[in-house]
């Protein structure tokens, strides 16, 4: 296996796009990345994309697009796995160029969000679940994640403030960030007077619905060290599957794939959790922040509420986590957050991150998860 | 000898009171009060119907019997309110208990005469041998027309009985009905709520058929009303059951068991039928129960029950009929029970 | 969208509660599974849930999927039934104030949701306090 690096990026301002179709965004983000990469021609693309075929009625965007971007009639895959879709693509492209197949890879994830109404893209974010035995009942995302924090609260004691300062960390953080969606600061009391949505989650615990596109360009590393940039590695890749279905995991309060795929990331990477200097996680929802830092071991079983509250996971803590703003702040466009996570690890690592910028960090993990936890995809990237 | 094997009853736990729907339409309550001797109503869930009642009464009355539900040749609900025009309500019934595929079925209806009906036919069905249980049910979520006399009184309940030979806790000693063609109540397809005659719904409806056949019956049986232990009648209101019975001849302390109208409402199909489960609940082996139901259109079935000795064995097994109705109850507010009962609909 | 076939072929789980059994390991599987993710065995035995347990975690949904816009805000739970099978479903006649985890509920037959004014009607399983 060779080594594989990142040598390019692309992202635009996320938000509700009202102007941009589905192919416009990508293709925007898309040659950023290019360009960025300086390169003209790939040799394979991923696209993450949850369900383009329920947002804007398009399937077949893998050829859609990589007609669009010019690159016909390179070989090119949509694939999908909910939320982490973006990771998925990752670890795909990351393989390919890994094995020696291709060389130059575009890594990219798109969603489209803002063309159905809202019930319509309920509908479509909840076919993540178990359609027969829960979507079936009337339960919806922020339900599910609903009765995480509540036995979460119940079992480790973590409070409604607690899951109030993800939020607040991520929006300073997003406030930083020129591209995200919401980048304007909000309080703990904005959290817990937000209109509630599945008890005990507020309107402002949950990540909005976003347009938005993330692209990276792949290469093996020798490509990377004739840049003049520092060369990002990767040097872990895991990914692992649970049960859909809530009900069926053995500890509700436990995301035991998350804890799989970080643990044969760190086997791969030959890192411990305390190796790690900066995160990029799945906030969809606030308690998902909190149970994946856990499930990371970057912090103890039940203690991730407590460790935001001391501020652990902020900024200028010791283990920042979502220094782009996360999902919250940031957007989240289904299917491109896994890829605009490894963005901001990119950007942080090569000194980049402007008023985000973390102080010398040299190792990035990012964590990107599909439904309740149903599948994760976690990446180490190292710089050389 | 054939008769009731099992029995089970099922009643919402929402209530409306009578002075809350008057408020509403600027009503008189007190007399309304008196004038049906009601004070509140049952009221179903959004997520409550026909289907969903008669499921729960029929689990009820197979816990207390407790025969295998595949035994079940039969199975007839008996309502006004069966949740689809088209399509069965009895066949979602038969699933639920597991009575298929070998099982007859189908959907009975004569106003508030249904429930009385299937039983009536499965009682048959198990004396010609032809099949070893049958299941009848009454159930309804009747409306009355908003501001309507009967706003006040159409509430939502489920009785049902489980027939036949083996292990009998109430043997049915007669049948009879009494029918005739009288227009007093009605509903056309494709109206929401039904038309009633006023005052043509008492004598010449209603206590014409029911003295009919309880007539009917005592004749038929030599027998009279101080022969019966216990007699319950359809309960449209709190009055009819006390006049009926007066002019007949039967005290009030042999109506009462079975009278649940004052708190329950009129649960149309299920209304004398709930009448009968209130009174297994608490009768001995021995006594004898009189049962006359009515339905609109018009007719009368009687039944004439003997308690056997058996009647104590399944009787705790499932909830009794007055718990069901005095116990964790929710009163709604008009709006809520406009809500509840599609009065009103959310726009989506 | 729920298509008749779709429902239909559900019915012995959402009407009878009908799972399996795993004849090695004796986990038990609802809805019925083909082969134990536990022990990889293909052979299992029919079974029946039972109908009491208790809540383990529940939410109550105050902004719905479009079908059960009428019923909001209404509760859902996770519910441990006494086999230890985890059962995801509405809490119903239960006021909000009175839901807790370890509360005992018992399963009851009821309508799930209608599709529309004129599709069909969709019935299941939800919790009532026991």
């Amino acid at each position: 296996m060779r080594d594989v690096a990142v040598i390019g990026v692309g992202m635009t301002k996320w938000g509700e796009l009202w102007e941009k179709s589905l192919r416009t965004i990508f293709v925007e983000t898309a040659l950023l990345a290019l360009d960025d990469a300086g390169v003209d021609k790939i040799d394979s693309m991923y696209v993450g994309s949850m369900s383009s075929g329920l947002f804007v009625g398009q399937e077949h965007i893998a050829s859609l697009l990589a007609d669009y971007l010019g690159q016909a009639p390179v070989p090119s895959a949509r694939v999908e796995t909910a939320c982490a879709s973006g990771g998925l693509a990752l670890r795909l492209g990351f393989m390919e160029v890994a094995s020696g197949m291709s060389d130059v890879v575009l890594v990219s994830g798109i969603e489209k969000m803002t063309d159905v109404n809202g019930y319509e893209a309920t509908y479509a974010l909840g076919t993540a679940a178990d359609q027969e035995y829960e979507g079936y009942h009337g339960i919806t995302f922020p339900g599910l994640y609903a009765l995480i924090a509540r036995a979460h609260m119940e079992k480790y004691g973590t409070t409604r403030e607690q899951l109030a300062l993800v939020a607040v960390k991520n929006h300073l953080n997003g406030s930083k960030n020129p591209l995200a969606q919401y980048p304007f600061r909000i309080t703990v009391d904005s959290v817990l007077n937000s209109v509630m949505v599945a008890d005990p989650l507020r309107i402002l615990d949950c990540s909005p619905i976003t347009d938005g596109a993330a692209a990276v360009i792949l290469c093996p590393i020798e490509m990377a060290r004739k840049m003049n940039k520092p060369v990002v590695k990767i040097i872990g890749s895991g990914h692992a599957t649970d049960s859909i279905a809530l009900s069926s995991r053995k500890d509700i309060t436990w995301l035991e794939a998350t804890y799989q795929a970080g643990k044969r990331a760190y086997a791969m990477a030959n890192k411990k959790p305390k190796d790690i200097d900066i995160l990029e996680v799945h906030d969809c929802f606030t308690i998902a922040e909190i149970c994946v830092i856990e499930a990371l071991g970057i912090v103890e079983k039940g203690k991730g509420g407590e460790a935001t509250e001391d501020e652990i996971t902020y900024l200028e803590g010791k283990i920042p986590v979502n220094t782009s703003g996360g999902l919250k702040a940031k957007g989240h466009p289904v299917g491109a957050t896994g890829v605009a996570q490894v963005i901001e690890i990119v950007k942080q690592l090569q000194g980049e991150a402007g008023k985000r910028q973390v102080k010398d960090p040299r190792i990035g993990m990012a964590q990107n998860m599909g439904g309740s936890g149903g599948s994760t995809l976690v990446h180490i990237f190292e710089r050389e | 000898m054939e008769g009731i094997v099992g029995y089970g009853a099922y009643i919402p736990r929402n209530r409306i009171k009578v002075e809350e729907i008057a408020k509403v339409w600027g009503a008189d309550a007190p007399s309304y009060k008196r004038g049906l001797m009601l004070e509140e109503k049952s009221v179903p869930s959004p997520d409550q119907d026909t289907i969903t009642m008669s499921v729960e009464a029929a689990k009820n009355a197979l816990k207390r019997c407790l025969i295998n539900p595949k035994e079940i040749g039969a199975v007839y609900i008996g309502s006004e309110s069966h949740p689809y025009a088209v399509k069965p309500s009895g066949t979602v019934l038969a699933e639920a208990l597991g009575a298929t595929p070998e099982v007859h079925t189908a959907d009975l209806e004569f106003a508030c005469k249904a429930g009385t009906e299937g039983m009536y036919v499965v009682l048959n069905l198990v004396k010609t041998g032809d099949i070893k249980y049958g299941l009848a049910v009454g159930a309804d979520t009747s409306q009355g027309a908003p501001g309507d006399a009967l706003e006040y009184s159409a509430a939502a309940g489920a009785a049902a009985f489980i027939f036949g030979r083996e292990n009998v806790i109430a043997n049915a000693l007669d049948t009879y009905s009494y029918t005739t063609d009288t227009p007093d109540f009605w509903r056309r397809e494709y109206q929401y709520y039904p038309q009633h005659g006023g005052r043509f719904t008492g004598d010449p409806a209603y206590f014409k058929h029911v003295v009919g056949a309880a007539k009917g019956i005592m004749d038929k049986a030599g027998m009279k009303p101080s022969d019966f232990d216990y007699v319950t009648f359809h309960q449209p209101n709190g009055k009819f059951p006390f006049r009926v019975g007066k002019m007949l001849g039967f005290e009030k302390k042999q109506i009462e068991t079975g009278w649940l109208v004052n708190k329950l409402g009129n649960t149309y199909s299920g209304s004398s039928p709930l009448g009968l489960t209130a009174i297994l609940d608490v009768a001995k082996p021995g006594d004898k129960i009189l049962i006359v139901s009515y339905g609109s259109g018009a007719g009368s079935d009687a039944f004439i029950f003997e308690v056997t000795k058996r009647i104590d064995k399944g009787r705790d097994l499932a909830p009794k009929t007055r718990e069901l109705l005095d116990n964790n109850k929710c009163y709604l507010e008009y709006g809520e029970y406009a809500k509840f009962r599609q009065k009103i609909k959310k726009a989506i | 969208m729920t298509s008749p076939s779709r429902y239909w072929r559900e019915i012995p789980q959402r009407y009878r509660l009908e799972a399996n059994k795993c004849k090695k390991c004796g986990l038990v599987f609802f809805p019925p599974r083909l082969i134990c993710p536990q022990c990889q065995n293909r052979e299992f035995e029919e079974t029946k849930l039972a109908e009491k347990g208790k809540v383990l975690t529940f939410t109550i949904i105050r902004v719905p999927p479009q079908q059960f816009v009428d019923q909001a805000p209404y509760a859902v739970g996770i519910v441990e039934l006494d086999d230890g099978v985890k059962l995801t479903g509405q809490i119903v006649d239960c006021d909000f104030e009175d839901l807790k985890i370890g509360k005992r509920v018992k399963i009851e037959f009821r309508k799930i949701f209608a599709e529309g004014e004129a599709g069909i009607l969709c019935y299941g399983y939800k919790f009532v306090p026991e």
